[in-house]
């Protein structure tokens, strides 16, 4: 054998070590999701698969929790209504002041990150608790979601603005003419699109799995998906759980393939457009 | 202000003469930064005409003013309380930038990733609401100017730097500006690509008859599309001329040191109607009573010893492909500089002989 031959071989053997541990390292995480669901399908948990396979734990769930999907599904959009129309402008603002108190505004919007979700809730609690219209109402777990998805959506979308230099391609569109909100929706808006994708993307999938800020904040009636869950494992059985968390991944994953998607379409149209 | 309003409803106006543009005292000062709280003067107060037609070069240093006199004449910038800008008869000082009917070419290009070639030069079009007609028609027309033809549809993501540029100057000339306005357009460029678009921007220029203010710290640009130059230092104009009046007789020691090489001879004293500099004596009939004289390293030819009015010892030979540039010891504290043809051969060490004409020496008012 030659050098080169032997050599080869042992970058070939090296390869499927390395193929080995990764699919060690997948198996390891994905079989708790795949006994996860399964569990969600099999009719009685403690027997096995030899119970049987059934849908009814998935129709139990969505009896019960129909209310919570929508509402979670509801909450996450308007989430990222919110957080679009607070957070472009906000990092547009964040990048045209290059003042001290700039860096002190982003580091204040990263708090609700920071510090632990049930603090945030119990702050709320305190402070708009006694308006029991606004406390019993959805709007008020938003409020909670915004807090905690806001900076996620600005960091994205400053990042972008920093890197093609938004603060040039203003000026260049400004001298031929452009008042500030055309070159805001002509020039700003469709060049910052990845960042605003991708802060979309985040702020939905938060949004959607956010957990200690909504259970302190829900009521009964204002019960998102994770909140629920929370309540089926607790008092119910194991497989209605699992159906649930069945459940649960087919909502997020299409919503997810869907966001993806919609950002590839759209990059490709942003760079082929012609007018 | 109503005059404003036909302009911009009125684009598609045929090419109107060149309007002139005058600054009347434009300073800017920049409030203290983080580190020194004291204000920093970026630019004093300047007068600045520029005829119509007129491509006026202002160059200088980095952080010298050039910049922000182009951002204050475009808008980008105010000036400081006091200061005018005027455009033809118009006083522009309070209108922004989009009011202004200026066109810029910038250093980074700054075209628009997310349009291709054609939607780039058609923005300020569209903005203006041209019809798509007119549109298509004026796109073709800038098309051809800069040489683009067939690269219509291509992202700009996908051009040269020098393609850029020239969309960016078709961008900024499809809106028929009444000024055009350059921030050193040619600085990103390598220097094959910099000298041939240096070429075409100045045979464009000049065909135009545009009103144009061009931002350079490169000499050579300065000299190639100046009608004018203007010199600045420190946030003043230091000399305002045209690119042979800057070049042959600079105004201040700076100036002269800024645009190409320049020698420097020190008088040591006169005699019979000579003045002794180091290495040997000039004849020269004017100048007496300067302390120091100047000349341009190419003013200086290599000639045999007996005849020479400076003799040297060459230090050093550098060639530059279409001349040579010797370093010439004279004895004088900094050696001579001296362009010499590039075929003709000198050794380190050698003694060669020199002569001036005089008519090449000039003083300078401020120098020591």
């Amino acid at each position: 054998m030659t050098t080169a031959s032997v050599r080869r071989n042992g970058r070939r053997g090296m390869f499927y070590w390395q193929l080995a541990f990764t699919l060690l390292i997948c198996l390891f995480m994905i079989v708790p999701v795949v006994m996860s669901v399964t569990a969600g399908l099999t009719e009685n948990y403690f027997v096995g698969l030899s119970s049987g396979l059934t849908t009814r734990w998935l129709v139990e769930v969505w009896n019960l929790y129909a209310q919570s999907i929508w509402l979670s599904i509801y909450l996450a959009l308007s989430c990222l209504g919110v957080t679009l129309v607070l957070g472009i402008p906000a990092a547009y603002g964040l990048l045209k002041s290059q003042k001290r108190w700039a860096s002190l505004v982003e580091e204040l919007l990263l708090m609700p990150v920071a510090v632990p979700g049930l603090a945030t809730a119990l702050a709320l609690l305190l402070a708009y608790g006694g308006f029991r219209g606004f406390r019993s109402s959805w709007l008020f777990i938003l409020v909670g979601h915004v807090l905690f998805t806001l900076p996620f959506m600005i960091r994205p979308v400053l990042a972008v603005m920093q890197s093609i230099n938004v603060v040039k391609l203003e000026e260049a569109a400004s001298s031929l003419g452009a008042r500030p909100v055309q070159r805001f929706l002509s020039v700003v808006l469709p060049n910052c699109t990845s960042g605003i994708l991708a802060g979309a993307l985040m702020v939905l999938t938060l949004s959607v799995g956010e957990f200690n800020i909504t259970w302190m904040l829900h009521t009964p009636l204002t019960k998102t998906l994770p909140v629920g869950l929370a309540d089926s494992y607790a008092s119910m059985r194991l497989e209605v759980g699992s159906a649930y968390t069945l459940i649960f991944l087919m909502m997020i994953l299409p919503f997810l393939i869907v966001v993806q998607w919609l950002g590839q379409v759209m990059t490709r149209k942003a760079s082929a457009r012609v007018s | 202000m109503a005059t404003n309003i036909v302009r911009n409803e009125n684009s598609n106006r045929p090419a109107t003469a060149p309007i002139s543009l005058r600054l009347r005292h434009c300073g800017r000062t920049f409030p203290g930064t983080r580190g020194s709280h004291a204000p920093h003067v970026a630019l004093q107060p300047l007068d600045l005409d520029v005829e119509p037609g007129e491509t006026l070069v202002l160059l200088g240093p980095s952080g010298c003013g050039k910049t922000t006199t182009l951002r204050i004449i475009s808008g980008l910038e105010q000036p400081d309380i006091g200061g005018q800008v005027w455009f033809g008869e118009e006083d522009v000082t309070q209108l922004p930038i989009e009011k202004r009917d200026v066109g810029m070419v910038f250093q980074n290009y700054a075209l628009f990733p997310n349009m291709n070639v054609e939607a780039n030069i058609a923005y300020g079009l569209r903005i203006r609401g041209l019809s798509p007609d007119d549109i298509r028609r004026r796109v073709g027309e800038m098309v051809d100017m800069v040489h683009l033809n067939g690269l219509e549809r291509r992202p700009v993501h996908e051009l040269s730097g020098g393609q850029k540029q020239r969309v960016a100057l078709a961008r900024a000339l499809a809106v028929r500006p009444r000024v055009l306005l350059f921030d050193e357009p040619l600085a990103a460029l390598d220097a094959k690509l910099r000298d041939r678009l240096r070429v075409d921007i100045g045979q464009l220029l000049r065909s135009l008859g545009i009103t144009s203010v061009y931002v350079t710290h490169d000499q050579a640009e300065a000299m190639a599309l100046g009608d004018r130059i203007a010199v600045m230092e420190n946030g003043r104009i230091a000399q305002l001329g045209t690119p042979r009046e800057i070049y042959h007789h600079p105004g201040s020691a700076f100036v002269a040191d800024f645009i190409g090489s320049v020698n420097r001879l020190e008088i040591k004293g006169a005699e019979e109607g000579q003045l002794m500099v180091a290495g040997g004596r000039l004849s020269v009939a004017r100048y007496h009573g300067a302390s120091v004289l100047y000349c341009r390293p190419e003013d200086i030819e290599v000639c045999p010893v007996t005849q020479a009015a400076i003799t040297g010892r060459v230090l050093q030979t550098f060639f530059l492909g279409q001349s040579q540039r010797l370093f010439v010891d004279t004895g004088a504290e900094t050696p001579l500089q001296v362009e010499s043809p590039s075929r003709e051969q000198w050794l380190p060490g050698q003694t060669i002989g020199l002569s001036i004409a005089e008519e090449a020496l000039f003083s300078i008012a401020d120098a020591q």
